[in-house]
């Protein structure tokens, strides 16, 4: 049976992306929001997992407004990074897990979420970001990401996004799925996006210090009650690009403790401002 | 019965919901055409000719010559397709959204080193934060309009 060993959430803030792929990593800007994810890269290299179910959002690259999908999963062997517009990412190709994918799929969505089946898709700095805080640099070529990756795009581009109370909901119906999975295989399940910020009109640069670690603390410590936090607070205390913040609790959602498990152990906490016009908050959660 | 849409007394912030985006399809479809590098060539070319190829209006077109981003929102644009023009231009992320502020790229970016943007007065149109309407633009262009 498989099982979701650890959840981690963080921000996947393009520039980050762009300062380790022209090494400015070491710079004083970066270099603080960089060592806040030391710990996390010997974590993942002591914890690596069979597969890692990734929860992200893409941000016009696969998805125009030809079609915006809520949610979908990646079911694909394998996802190109893409091209934003600069050239892509110079990382390694995404490796995919079809099976798992498609089991995932068929589980959740006969619990009524009603997931698009995406089988072509590239992905963006969404997913990249975050496998390279958490892996560091690795050879586009000779490199490799530690394990087969599955992408889950949520839309957090056009209003109305799912709420928190569904990504919460649909995190729960993950794990009944990874665990109706026939093979002993590890996963981990990330949440990307946020914390805190703006990227539009007059009050762009939004930073909620005290908004987001509050909202931490109760995600951590009592995630149902963070799920109900209605849209409009997000928009008005994290800025109109903080409602990414949903997609951690899909994550959350799929730990141990919602469905009568263990307390999850805090393995590390991060909190760091700015990264480019952004928040950025980081955790590690381990089913106990 | 008229749906909630309880974003819209936030200052200076335009939520791109399925209204927005329906006025904003075919600026945002012409974003999109500049993730080709090809297309971004001829774009640069001639933007005029190129933006008259989009089913897009005149008001739309103008804002994209303009690089008035603000404008642009206003029209349906969402600012991950809008970024693409930027990037086209070879504009950062940041320098973009310092754009709407007003502020210079240096004072916005020192805005974001101590800290970014501060909620407070910045949550509801009426109260009297930076990101209100009566304090635009910010930095030393809203110095200068005061003179």
């Amino acid at each position: 049976m498989a099982k979701i060993t650890a959840s981690v959430y963080t921000s996947h803030v393009p520039a980050i992306g762009a300062a380790l792929d022209l090494g400015k990593d070491q710079e004083p800007y970066w270099q603080p929001v960089f060592a806040g994810y030391d710990y996390s890269k010997q974590w993942l290299k002591d914890n690596t997992p069979d597969v890692i179910f990734m929860v992200y959002n893409d941000h016009a690259t696969a998805f125009s407004l030809d079609m915006i999908p809520t949610f979908a999963i990646g079911t694909a062997a394998d996802f190109a990074p893409a091209d934003e517009g600069f050239g892509p990412r110079p990382v390694p190709k995404v490796i995919g897990h079809p099976e798992l994918a498609s089991h995932i799929a068929h589980s959740v969505i006969e619990q009524d979420f009603d997931l698009c089946i995406v089988n072509k898709m590239d992905v963006d700095h969404g997913l990249t970001v975050p496998l390279s805080l958490m892996c560091g640099r690795q050879d586009p070529v000779h490199g490799a990401w530690p394990c087969p990756v599955i992408p889950f795009a949520v839309n957090v581009v056009q209003y109305p996004v799912p709420s928190g109370r569904r990504c919460f909901a649909l995190g729960q119906a993950i794990r009944r799925a990874v665990q109706s999975f026939d093979a002993d295989l590890k996963v981990q399940i990330w949440g990307t996006g946020g914390m805190s910020h703006q990227l539009q009109g007059a009050r762009a640069g939004l930073i909620n210090r005290e908004w987001d670690n509050a909202w931490l603390d109760q995600m951590i410590a009592d995630p149902r009650a963070c799920s109900q936090v209605p849209h409009i607070d997000y928009v008005r205390e994290a800025g109109s690009e903080g409602i990414e913040l949903v997609m951690w609790l899909i994550a959350r959602g799929a730990m141990a403790d919602v469905t009568g498990g263990a307390k999850p152990t805090v393995k590390h906490r991060f909190f760091h401002v700015p990264a480019s016009n952004t928040a950025v908050g980081h955790l590690i959660l381990e089913n106990t | 019965m008229a749906l909630e849409k309880p974003y819209k007394d936030i200052p200076g912030t335009i939520i791109f919901d399925a209204e927005q985006s329906r006025k904003g399809y075919h600026l945002n479809q012409f974003c999109m055409s500049l993730m080709k590098a090809a297309n971004r060539e001829r774009f640069k070319a001639n933007q005029r000719a190129y933006l008259d190829e989009w089913p897009m209006s005149e008001e739309q077109k103008q804002s994209v010559l303009d690089l008035d981003l603000n404008r642009a929102m206003s029209l349906g644009g969402n600012i991950y397709f809008l970024a693409k023009i930027g990037a086209t231009h070879g504009l950062s992320f940041q320098q973009m959204a310092g754009s709407m502020t007003g502020m210079s790229e240096a004072e916005y970016r020192d805005m974001m080193l101590a800290g970014g943007r501060s909620p407070e007065g910045n949550r509801y149109l009426g109260e009297d934060g930076d990101a209100q309407p009566h304090h635009q633009p910010q930095g030393q262009a809203g110095k200068k309009v005061e003179v």
